[in-house]
């Protein structure tokens, strides 16, 4: 690894003005960048650690919200018990060791395709603030590893909706311990949202024909009879396009059956 | 360089550090706390799990000056004040639950997170805790039972075909 210069700033004022330096990074919990940098496939000059930033951790609740601080652990998400689904998927994420260092918003700025988080946000309609604007979960995800953030932008706040229903399925990839497949199910007054993580190429997106369908009746019957195109579906050894899309499906059953 | 100062198993101690050391390169190059292994370096196999501020870490992805400041607790700080070992220890030796010992420093540490929050775990949750620990010689269900053992709970049920 190439080294760098560590900074702590202690407000998120502070850590924006280290950030607009040439070669400056943010860092999270480090669980991702971390084994990056060691590969060197990153390799920044100066390194702005988040981890110090009290405004930016904790898990609040307003008026039907959730809001999720960007520096807040796996860990710290999982024991605040927001709602059903997202304590699952918080709590199953890596191992014990990663949940206590790895954060919400290094998650969602990394936007892996396996990721669990993004499809926690999609599925919620959430909102991602940083600190220069509010960005809709609808507008934010771009694709693999791509995300409508900008240099030097961080990850402030999440909020997410707190749904009447919800509950994620995650198929494990047992070795990495990243999800093969992860589907969200979130249930509103104005209807359900499905968000698929692990399976596309383009990253998380949304499963629109199963939303109308689970909208009209929120039970695994409702999809029965839908099938997914397999085009576009990530395929590597450890399984087919196929088996991705017939996995959304059937996990997307299995979450709404188990939604709470 | 930077020095920074944490407390590791009680003791202050302060080291120079750059930016990119490692908590790990920290506690054993600089400390001399070798207990702590490197089995993987990618943050898959948890040999190298320590506690910092009372949370499971691995200290292989980590940095030593994120954790200036903070108090560190290693296998090297397991042992009773007499030396004898601890009650994880000494059940991971009653049980059979080390053969080559290279991942136990962070069986044990990950155990002592895991029984400190949840005394009398149950064997799945024993093994969800486990998940980021890898056994190289594959040493799991003795592994279970000395965790089972440690937290007083009968285990002949365990791994019992
Ligand atoms: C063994 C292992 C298993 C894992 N399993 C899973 C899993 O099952 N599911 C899953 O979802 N993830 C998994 N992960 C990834 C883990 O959740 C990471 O913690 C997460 O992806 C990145 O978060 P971080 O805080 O560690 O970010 P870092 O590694 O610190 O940073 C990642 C990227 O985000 C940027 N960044 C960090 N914080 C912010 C911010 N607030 N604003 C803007 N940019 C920011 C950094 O500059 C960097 O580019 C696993 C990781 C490991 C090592
Ligand atoms: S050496 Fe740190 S996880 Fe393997
Ligand atoms: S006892 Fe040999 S690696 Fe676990």
């Amino acid at each position: 690894m190439y080294n760098f210069e560590f900074v702590k700033p202690l407000s998120v004022a502070d850590a924006v003005s280290a950030l607009s330096d040439d070669g400056a990074q943010a860092l999270g919990g480090g669980q991702t960048l971390i084994p990056t940098m060691k590969q060197r496939l990153a390799s920044p000059d100066i390194l702005v650690s988040l981890a110090n930033i009290v405004e930016m951790r904790g898990v609040k609740h307003f008026s039907g919200n959730v809001t999720i601080g960007g520096a807040t652990t796996h860990e710290a998400v999982a024991a605040a018990d927001a709602f059903a689904g997202l304590t699952t998927l918080a709590g199953n994420i890596g191992d014990p060791a990663v949940r206590n260092r790895g954060t919400i918003g290094g998650s969602l700025a990394n936007n892996d395709p396996a990721a669990c988080y993004p499809a926690a946000a999609l599925a919620t309609g959430a909102t991602i603030t940083t600190n220069s604007r509010d960005i809709a979960a609808d507008d934010y995800f771009q694709g693999m590893f791509t995300t409508a953030l900008e240099e030097g932008e961080i990850i402030t706040s999440v909020t997410m909706p707190i749904p009447e229903a919800s509950n994620y399925q995650k198929f494990d990839q047992p070795a990495s311990r990243f999800a093969l497949v992860g589907v969200f199910v979130a249930k509103y007054a104005e209807g359900v949202r499905v968000a698929v993580t692990g399976a596309s190429e383009d990253g998380v997106f949304r499963w629109s024909e199963a939303e109308v369908a689970l909208s009209a009746n929120f039970s695994a019957d409702a999809i029965a009879n839908l099938s997914l195109d397999a085009s576009g579906m990530i395929k590597d050894l450890h399984g087919s396009k196929e088996y991705r899309a017939n996995l959304v499906k059937v996990l997307t059953g299995r979450a709404v059956g188990l939604a709470s | 360089m930077t020095t920074i100062t944490m407390t590791v198993n009680g003791q202050l101690s302060s080291r120079e550090v750059e930016g990119r050391t490692l908590l790990v390169d920290f506690l054993r190059n600089g400390l001399n706390l070798t207990g702590t292994h490197v089995g993987c370096d990618t943050s898959q196999c948890g040999a190298c799990t320590v506690h910092v501020n009372g949370r499971a870490v691995k200290s292989c992805t980590m940095f030593a000056a994120e954790a200036d400041g903070s108090c560190v607790q290693t296998i090297e700080g397991q042992s009773n004040v007499d030396g004898s070992l601890n009650v994880i220890q000494q059940a991971f030796q009653d049980n059979h639950g080390l053969q080559c010992g290279f991942c136990t420093p962070g069986m044990v540490m990950a155990a002592a997170e895991l029984l400190k929050n949840n005394p009398k775990p149950s064997e799945a949750d024993i093994r969800h805790h486990l998940e980021g620990n890898i056994c190289r010689c594959t040493g799991y269900h003795n592994i279970v039972k000395s965790i089972m053992a440690a937290s007083g709970q009968n285990f002949s049920a365990i791994a019992a075909e």
